[in-house]
């Protein structure tokens, strides 16, 4: 779908994007990680045309990019932002015009996403009338309504309510389902792993990671695990398969270890090891999360 | 370019369907109305504005007496009360005035006249013309010059300023055409700035509502640029046609409900149409276009270097400078010398000519100066719009930052 091939943007005082390479699968969603001022919102700018990079190459669907693309793309900022004074359903017209819907066809599908979102009452309301997470409701309508085969989408769930939450990322995962290639950006990298199938993480203006979420995840896990059991505190000695890391008890006698396995051993030699012991309530295994993994990366190029 | 349209008609469209504008358009001709009518009421009834004045005239010289011919409003009366009688009646009567002539009337500040209000201006000037007219036929006589010869010898001079062109002698009125220029130089002034600071609110509107970065993720931010410039330049020329429409339709209205005295009318009329309106209108049209792309192309670069109106101050004073700067000098000196080395340069430069040009062309400007500065009006606006594009497509993006004209002129060499 979009092939992002060796991107380097500077700015006056500081370098945005260095030899940046992603590719992004048609039909996935994708995660674009890191924190506040890592080049993110810079690399969307780029695939979005509204600047242009220094050097290097994007190929939309195998194409180079060009003007055409762009009525493919929604994009949805991370500042939002509508004309305050403008009646909502005129300004989503105009909006999904300029991405070339016909007049028509604008009114028609405003209509059936209005209705969805219970927004039926607002069309003649101008902007400035309506709450915020209104405002932002009405903006990712805007973003979507010429169902663009990209959907690109900066911090999508700051500024939603827990329920408008919900919704949206309802919404975004049907039109996901429909066929359309998402892209997200987010600095709360815990966020988006349900979300996301691959994510590429940048710091510093470099890409330090990316991949599928299940692969980085079996690369960074570490055999570690958590254990509950209950009853009399059990000694472990030389002979258990594995390390102990920490060792908590709660008033109600339940006590939970984690564990590093030995180089070797499964989760089912710990089990055997235990359970003629003590009493096991719950075994777990610890995936680190991409928030552990980035903060892990960073101190290992560090 | 099709996007280039849509934003021309949203420009348009949000600005013409407002109440302001709508208010504007009746607003202006009614005003242009109500000055027409209390024009041609003073011109009519100049002579009923003010009571009838008596002059009581106390000539101890001898000479005056008598002398004195009664005129619209003002009449004479030869009176041999002392001077203090006649202040306490001028105490009493707000309209008599007492006019003391002493015997030697010549010496400097010799002749007084005395009122309970100041005197009219036109009151005074009618009285010394008529003084100074008697004192010479006076002296005339004196000096045994025949009074047939005196009479002879008077004369009544106003000028008739008269063109040459080649389609033959053409009578003008200058100061017909002196307002005509200012006029015309007033209102390009205004507009410009108007329509000027219009597009420069429009794109921050558009930076601080941060909805710029959703549409120039549809359209380049040029595009968006030249559609804000062109709507608002259309609203501009909406409200002139619409004004100019108005305007003669009330001026018409008005001239048929006075049923105005054919000699008043027609005075206006035959120096009225010594004025060439058509070519004048083109001409207005053409620098109004010409002018307002040039100026609001830089607007617009101002506009997308701040956060907010109250920061625009310092980008704003040099961008109408060379506006106010000739706009003083055209309604001061300009008219006064509309073919001086000063006013040709300064009606040739591009910056400059909108508004000087105007004060130019009622006289008549040589074929290859308007020629000269059309085309360089043109290639003005086509480089402001060019330079303005590349401060603007990178100030749209910059927030927080106290921009400043180094800082500008960085942004003019940014690569895409």
């Amino acid at each position: 779908m979009l092939s992002i091939r060796n991107i380097v943007k500077q700015y006056a005082g500081h370098r945005a994007l260095s030899d940046v390479s992603l590719e992004v699968e048609s039909g996935k969603i994708f995660g674009l990680l890191g924190p506040n001022g890592a080049g993110k919102t810079s690399l969307i700018r780029i695939i979005t045309q509204i600047t242009a990079p220094d050097s290097g190459e994007i190929y939309f669907n195998g194409q180079k990019l060009d003007q055409s693309h762009i009525d493919k793309m929604g994009y949805l900022p991370e500042e939002r932002g509508l004309y305050k004074k403008m009646e909502i359903g005129e300004q989503m017209i105009y909006l999904a015009r300029l991405k070339g819907l016909s007049r028509d066809e604008a009114i028609r599908r405003l209509k059936i996403w209005f209705q969805k979102l219970g927004m039926e009452t607002w069309w003649k309301m101008k902007i400035e009338e309506l709450s915020k997470g209104m405002q932002q409701k009405a903006q990712f309508v805007a973003t979507v309504l010429h169902e663009p085969d990209l959907l690109i989408l900066d911090e999508p769930f700051t500024g939603f309510d827990p329920v408008n939450a919900e919704i949206i990322k309802d919404e975004i995962l049907e039109l996901n389902r429909k066929g359309a290639t998402i892209l997200f950006s987010t600095h709360r990298m815990e966020s988006v792993e349900e979300l996301c199938h691959s994510i590429a993480l940048l710091d510093k203006s470099k890409k330090i990671l990316d991949g599928s979420i299940r692969d980085i995840k079996n690369t960074y896990r570490n055999n570690v695990y958590l254990i509950e059991y209950e009853g009399e505190k059990v000694n472990f000695n030389g002979s258990a398969p594995f390390e102990l890391i920490e060792e908590n008890k709660d008033e109600e006698n339940r006590h939970t270890i984690r564990i590093k396995l030995n180089v070797g051993a499964t989760s089912n030699d710990v089990l055997q090891y235990l359970i003629p012991k003590t009493r096991i309530n719950m075994l777990q295994e610890v995936i680190p999360t991409m928030n552990e993994i980035f903060i892990e990366k960073v101190n290992q190029i560090a | 370019m099709n996007k280039v349209l849509l934003i021309i008609q949203r420009e348009y469209f949000t600005r013409v369907r407002k109440k302001s504008f709508i208010i504007m358009i009746f607003v202006v001709p009614a005003l242009i109305l109500v000055m027409t009518l209390v024009i041609a009421l003073v011109a009519m009834n100049s002579n009923q504005l003010t009571e009838q004045q008596i002059v009581k005239v106390l000539d101890e010289s001898g000479v005056f007496a008598g002398k004195f011919h009664d005129v619209k409003n003002i009449k004479f009366e030869s009176s041999t009360q002392s001077l203090t009688a006649a202040k306490e009646d001028c105490k009493k009567n707000e309209n008599l005035s007492a006019l003391q002539i002493p015997a030697e009337y010549n010496k400097k500040d010799a002749v007084n006249i005395y009122a309970k209000k100041k005197p009219e201006f036109a009151l005074t000037i009618e009285i010394e013309k008529q003084m100074n007219d008697i004192a010479i036929s006076n002296g005339m006589l004196k000096n045994h010059i025949d009074t047939a010869v005196v009479h002879s010898i008077k004369s009544d001079i106003s000028l008739n300023s008269i063109e040459i062109t080649d389609a033959g002698d053409k009578k003008s009125n200058i100061v017909a055409n002196i307002g005509v220029g200012i006029a015309c130089a007033i209102f390009i002034y205004i507009s410009l700035l108007i329509y000027g600071s219009q597009v420069m609110r429009g794109v921050i509107e558009e930076k601080t509502s941060r909805i710029i970065e959703v549409i120039i993720s549809s359209v380049k931010p040029f595009q968006l640029m030249l559609g804000k410039i062109i709507g608002v330049g259309l609203v501009g020329l909406t409200q002139f046609f619409a004004w100019i429409i108005l305007s003669v339709i009330a001026t018409k209205i008005a001239g048929a409900a006075l049923s105005a005295p054919k000699g008043t009318m027609l005075n206006i009329i035959s120096v009225l149409s010594t004025i060439p309106f058509g070519h004048i209108m083109g001409l207005f049209i053409f620098y109004f276009l010409t002018g307002y792309l040039l100026y609001s192309a830089l607007f617009a670069a101002v506009g997308s270097a701040v956060d907010s109106e109250t920061e625009t101050q310092q980008f704003m004073f040099p961008v109408t400078m060379p506006l106010l700067f000739t706009y003083i000098l055209s309604v001061s000196i300009l008219f006064q010398a509309p073919n001086s080395a000063l006013a040709v340069w300064l009606s040739i430069i591009p910056l400059t000519a909108p508004v000087a040009m105007m004060i130019r062309i009622p006289f008549g400007v040589p074929g290859w100066q308007l020629a000269l500065s059309m085309s360089l009006m043109i290639l003005g606006f086509l480089f402001t719009t060019y330079v303005a594009a590349r401060i603007y497509r990178v100030g749209i993006l910059m927030y927080g930052k106290k921009t400043s004209f180094k800082e500008l002129s960085k942004w003019f060499f940014y690569k895409e």
